[in-house]
């Protein structure tokens, strides 16, 4: 119920100065971007800048609808992102599960921490001659790289959520006869919400950096394919173009994510 | 008179693995039912502890305690209140309060009526779709006590459940606290560091020696007045406030 209420001056003032700024921050966003993007252009145009090794803005923007045309760009798209979504879903889902086990247990906890500290150090890439052997060369070998690469954070970062619960609030339900699992479905779970929906703003970081990374090691196809061919030989236009496309998806990937907070928290 | 509470020779030992401390030792009082009972004693003495014990959350050592003549603590119908509200964020006021219902899966038409007048009656009417972050201070603490009703308790242990408020509000919400437990006749018994809050509250106050804790003597202040707010007027507020205050620093 919204109710119908009159303003002094002041305060309607104060409202004007408060858009106002938000405004004036939405603007120098834009001019940013348009003033990099016209400088670099101006510079290529001009000849002070050597586009075959920086590329330009308009080249890209041909690249990129060339790229859609001729070379099926979709396609390499379409592959990255089912690489990228499959192996977020695996790792969130997988790590959530892992990191309840780990709650529900300290002393799986105990005896399982020496193994996360050192998987979570180990950098991941190091295990993609392994993954290939064992994965083959294709779709699953990457997926398997963001799975590994995401779920050790998710499971870290769910497990000390689950962790930090108030423990005057578990006393409470105990006294009220609770017991461990209604503990869990009623406090710990809801509770933790806000750290679920982090978790998964990281794990869209990871899942990306896992696929890319894949897509560099092994694959015909993706994204990431693109932007390692573009470097092999030596065509930076269709290494920029393809990095500008992965950018518009990660955003958009992470807007969606930021946009579940939104459905999902309703207390403040 | 119905005996609600029996502690008979309680003891507790907390262990680590340097040492082992004695935390109470041989503590025996009753508790009437529809009585007011404070424990007061040095910090740190060990009366969350004795609290903890009687709503079976930790075994004791030694000795026995029962509720209405019954042993096993843990299944019996006891409301906990502690210092901060802990409702929960998430949960509009009116789901908070059915909370307990849903843990002893108990949660039907009636009770949830019960919950509903309880909260009216209480002057939470229109806060019943709100979060408990747009509420006051005192009223969410208002809100955790008919939490702690809902399930119609036998007893009612409240650990400090004042301390967490700033002194103006603290005040007023004793005294709605106090009214509340004695308009629906219940028994309790509060855990407390403040000795006014103690006698002004209380039909009998059982003070504790240092740890390990055990009881120390028992007072019955007999002041007139109808709430803690009247009876901290009354002139033998402070002769009862100065005995209380020896007996604690001896």
């Amino acid at each position: 119920m919204k109710k119908e209420k009159t303003f002094s001056k002041e305060h309607l003032l104060y409202i004007k100065q408060v858009k106002r700024e938000s405004f004036l921050v939405w603007i120098m966003r834009f001019s940013i971007l348009f003033f990099l993007i016209g400088a670099w252009e101006l510079m290529a145009q001009l000849g002070t800048i050597d586009t075959f090794i920086t590329s330009s803005p308009s080249k890209i923007f041909n690249t990129i609808s060339t790229l859609w045309v001729e070379n099926n760009l979709f396609h390499h798209i379409c592959i990255t992102l089912y690489e990228t979504t499959l192996g977020f879903l695996i790792a969130v889902v997988l790590g959530y599960v892992i990191a309840l086990m780990l709650w529900w247990s300290e002393r799986l906890r105990r005896i399982l921490e020496p193994y996360i500290v050192v998987l979570n150090s180990l950098p991941k890439i190091a295990l993609g001659p392994i993954i290939i052997v064992w994965c083959g060369s294709g779709s699953k070998a990457i997926v398997f790289m963001a799975v590994l690469i995401g779920i050790i954070v998710a499971i870290i970062t769910m497990l000390n959520g689950f962790l930090a619960t108030d423990k005057d609030k578990i006393l409470l339900l105990k006294a009220m006869g609770a017991n461990k699992f209604q503990i869990l479905y009623k406090l710990v779970v809801p509770g933790s919400l806000p750290t679920l929906i982090s978790m998964l703003k990281i794990s869209v970081g990871m899942a990306w950096v896992g696929s890319i990374m894949g897509e560099y090691l092994v694959s015909r196809a993706g994204l990431g394919y693109l932007i390692v061919y573009g470097g092999q030989v030596f065509k930076l236009d269709l290494v920029m173009a393809s990095t500008v496309v992965l950018c518009i998806l990660a955003s958009i990937m992470y807007a969606l994510v930021a946009l579940l907070e939104r459905f999902v928290i309703k207390y403040k | 008179m119905k005996k609600i509470l029996e502690l008979k020779n309680v003891s507790l030992n907390y262990h680590t693995l340097e040492d082992e401390i004695l935390a109470v030792k041989n503590l025996s009082f009753n508790c009437n039912e529809g009585e007011f009972v404070s424990i007061i004693g040095p910090s740190g003495c060990g009366k969350t502890s004795v609290l903890s014990m009687i709503a079976g959350l930790i075994k004791p050592s030694g000795g026995v305690i029962l509720i209405n003549g019954n042993k096993n603590t843990a299944k019996q119908n006891l409301g906990y209140m502690l210092q901060k509200d802990q409702l929960f964020p998430w949960r509009t006021i009116e789901k908070n309060v059915y909370l307990p219902l849903e843990i002893k899966k108990c949660k039907d038409e009636k009770s949830k009526k019960l919950a509903i007048e309880l909260l009216e009656k209480y002057g939470l009417k229109d806060f019943k779709k709100s979060y408990p972050d747009q509420l006051s201070g005192g009223m969410r603490q208002r809100v955790a006590l008919i939490r702690t009703l809902v399930f119609k308790p036998e007893l009612l242990l409240l650990d400090e459940p004042f301390s967490a408020l700033d002194s103006q509000t603290r005040l007023s919400v004793a005294d709605d606290v106090y009214k509340i437990i004695k308009a629906e006749r219940k028994t309790a018994v509060l855990v407390t560091h403040d000795i006014s809050e103690a006698i002004s509250m209380s039909d009998k106050i059982i003070v504790l020696t240092d740890r390990p804790a055990m009881v120390k003597s028992i007072f019955k202040p007999d002041i007139d007045g109808d709430s803690p707010l009247r009876k901290r007027e009354s002139p033998y507020f402070s002769k009862w406030f100065e005995k209380i205050w020896k007996e604690l620093h001896i």
